[in-house]
């Protein structure tokens, strides 16, 4: 056991540094967001502080939702990608042909989604410190709990996408048309209940739509068990994806 | 297992939907000699190495690697054996010195990983991320990384494929260094010039099937025995009487030459008795010997570059 601890973190260690190095990927999942809501912040904070009862209304919730959300998908997405690649250029076998096991190989890189997502939303937080300087009570172990398990649903999906994807080069398009467009039919946006029927099938089959569901009751200081329906929901479709993921993973 | 057998193989079957990648493969590689499977690109020598590696699921077969079952022991064989894949990558902005730390904690091994980059000539390299190193100082990273944990049993998966002659060269004596640390190395290649001058024994490989296995000079010996002799001479009386030395098939000229062909080489001594005792002139002399590269293409039908 402490042997495969030991190749886990050495391996973590190791893309956490090769990542760095790729300066794209630096600036496009951690500076950007950051900077944009730096942005944001500076031209519409002081309008929203003087509107709190707006800002909690309608902003506050599913605007840290929506964040939440999106930050969690864009790191699956990249994950999605990396495997791709890796697979592609056959880094994933030469990995395998060693005692590291699959499962420690996939760890790592869901390990260093999680550094970066968790470095992104500190910062983006305490930038959003600064800017919205309204004291409200936020439920940080609830939301954050939500926003793991959801991230952890969404991600048995990227796994999915990772082992059906045919080459790298569409494995950022697919996994774009696939889970975007399931963030807005999660009822962010417009009430499930209120669409038409198809589009309110797909949306309970998705992962995103018991995310929000369940993100925002967190954030509504409702407690987690209430929401058993979003965790089945979640927990299901994590299942499924992680058992269609194990069957169809390819590792060349 | 008998003794001295470090990898047994047999009936060993691999189906893919549209093709039969391996019928009924049996080889047995000996304790300490460079073992190499040999065939053109296709014929089944990385889906072979491969199942025994544990990396593929054979559908029928036995295979026992350093006595355990590649599938079911395929954690224990990993620390045991070292691996070289056919055309692996590692991250483009992996360095050196991070790869071989890498697999070293994964390994649990407390090798000297410098002194290896040294042996390997590649140690001025070893900051460098891996997207910057040639052809074959990739190749020289890969044998480090395969040999890191002082492995006993090494595979090397198409080695020297799109390096240089030079290179070629150099990395064949690295692998002759593997050997005399006391390893046992199973190489693949279609290469007939590497596997003549690398393997103690071969076995030809085609359309998935063994066609032979042997030392190369012992397959050379058995399937292509012929020797094609050229003496340059001026002397018109030559064809005439080299064609009647015994075991001489055919003595024809051919411009300033003699050229005669032979079944075996027991026909050199009455060859030069003849030019001795008949005092023919002769201005040059040259043998030629079959190589693998013969054989294959006796014993398949087809050259290996086909």
């Amino acid at each position: 056991m402490t042997f495969s601890a030991r190749g886990l973190l050495a391996l973590t260690w190791l893309e956490i540094k090769i990542f760095l190095r790729e300066p794209l990927g630096v600036i496009g999942s951690v500076f950007v967001p950051v900077f944009l809501f730096g942005v944001l912040s500076r031209m519409f904070g002081g309008r929203l502080t003087q509107t709190p009862e707006g800002y909690r209304g309608i902003v506050g919730p599913d605007l840290a939702v929506f964040a939440a959300l999106l930050i969690g998908i864009s790191a699956v997405l990249s994950l999605v990608t990396i495997i791709a690649i890796y697979r592609e250029s056959g880094i994933l076998k030469r990995l395998r042909a060693t005692p590291l096991r699959p499962l420690t190989i996939l760890s790592a890189h869901v390990l260093v989604k999680l550094v970066f997502t968790a470095i992104t939303l500190l910062l983006t937080l305490l930038l959003g410190r600064r800017y919205f300087a309204v004291d409200i009570p936020i439920p940080w172990v609830a939301f954050t709990a939500a926003t793991a398990v959801s991230t952890l649903s969404i991600l048995s999906l990227g796994f999915v996408l990772a082992s059906v994807a045919p080459t790298a080069r569409f494995a950022q398009p697919i996994g774009t048309i696939v889970l975007y467009p399931m963030v807005g039919i999660s009822g962010l946006f417009v009430p499930v209940h209120e669409m038409p029927a198809v589009l309110r099938l797909i949306a309970h089959l998705t992962p995103a739509t018991y995310a929000v569901s369940l993100m925002r009751g967190a954030w509504h200081h409702d407690s987690l068990l209430s929401h058993t329906g979003d965790l089945i929901g979640l927990a299901v479709i994590a299942a499924v994806g992680t058992l269609l993921a194990i069957k169809w993973f390819r590792w060349e | 297992m008998p003794a001295g057998s470090v990898i047994q193989v047999s009936g060993l079957t691999k189906r893919y939907p549209t093709v039969t990648a391996l019928s009924n493969v049996s080889v047995e590689v000996h304790d300490g000699e460079i073992f190499g499977l040999i065939g053109p690109n296709g014929a089944g020598k990385t889906t072979a190495m491969e199942c025994i590696e544990g990396l593929r699921v054979p559908d029928a077969g036995h295979i026992s690697v350093l006595g355990l079952d590649p599938i079911r022991d395929v954690c224990a064989l990993q620390r045991r054996i070292g691996v070289q894949l056919q055309e692996a990558q590692l991250q483009k902005r992996i360095k050196v010195r991070e790869a071989l730390s890498l697999w070293s904690a994964v390994y649990r091994t407390t090798a000297d990983g410098s002194q290896l980059l040294e042996q390997l000539g590649i140690a001025a390299k070893s900051n460098d991320w891996f997207m910057t190193l040639s052809g074959g100082q990739k190749q020289r990273l890969f044998i480090a990384l395969a040999l890191i944990h002082d492995p006993e049993l090494v595979f090397l998966d198409e080695l020297t494929t799109g390096l240089d002659p030079q290179a070629r060269r150099a990395i064949w004596d690295l692998v002759r260094g593997i050997q005399d640390r006391g390893k046992t190395v199973f190489l693949t290649t279609h290469l007939m010039e590497e596997a003549e001058r690398l393997c103690d024994r071969v076995a030809i490989i085609d359309h998935g099937r063994i066609v032979d296995v042997d030392s190369p000079e012992g397959l050379v010996r058995r399937h292509c025995p012929e020797r094609t002799i050229v003496i340059e001479t001026a002397d018109p009386r030559a064809t005439e009487l080299l064609g009647r030395v015994t075991g001489i098939d055919a003595a024809t000229r051919e411009e300033k030459a003699v050229v005669l062909r032979a079944r075996s080489v027991d026909v050199m001594t009455g060859v030069f008795r003849c030019l001795a005792d008949q005092q023919i002139p002769v201005t040059d002399f040259r043998t030629f010997v079959p190589t693998l590269e013969d054989v294959f293409l006796k014993l398949t039908g087809h050259s290996v570059r086909e």
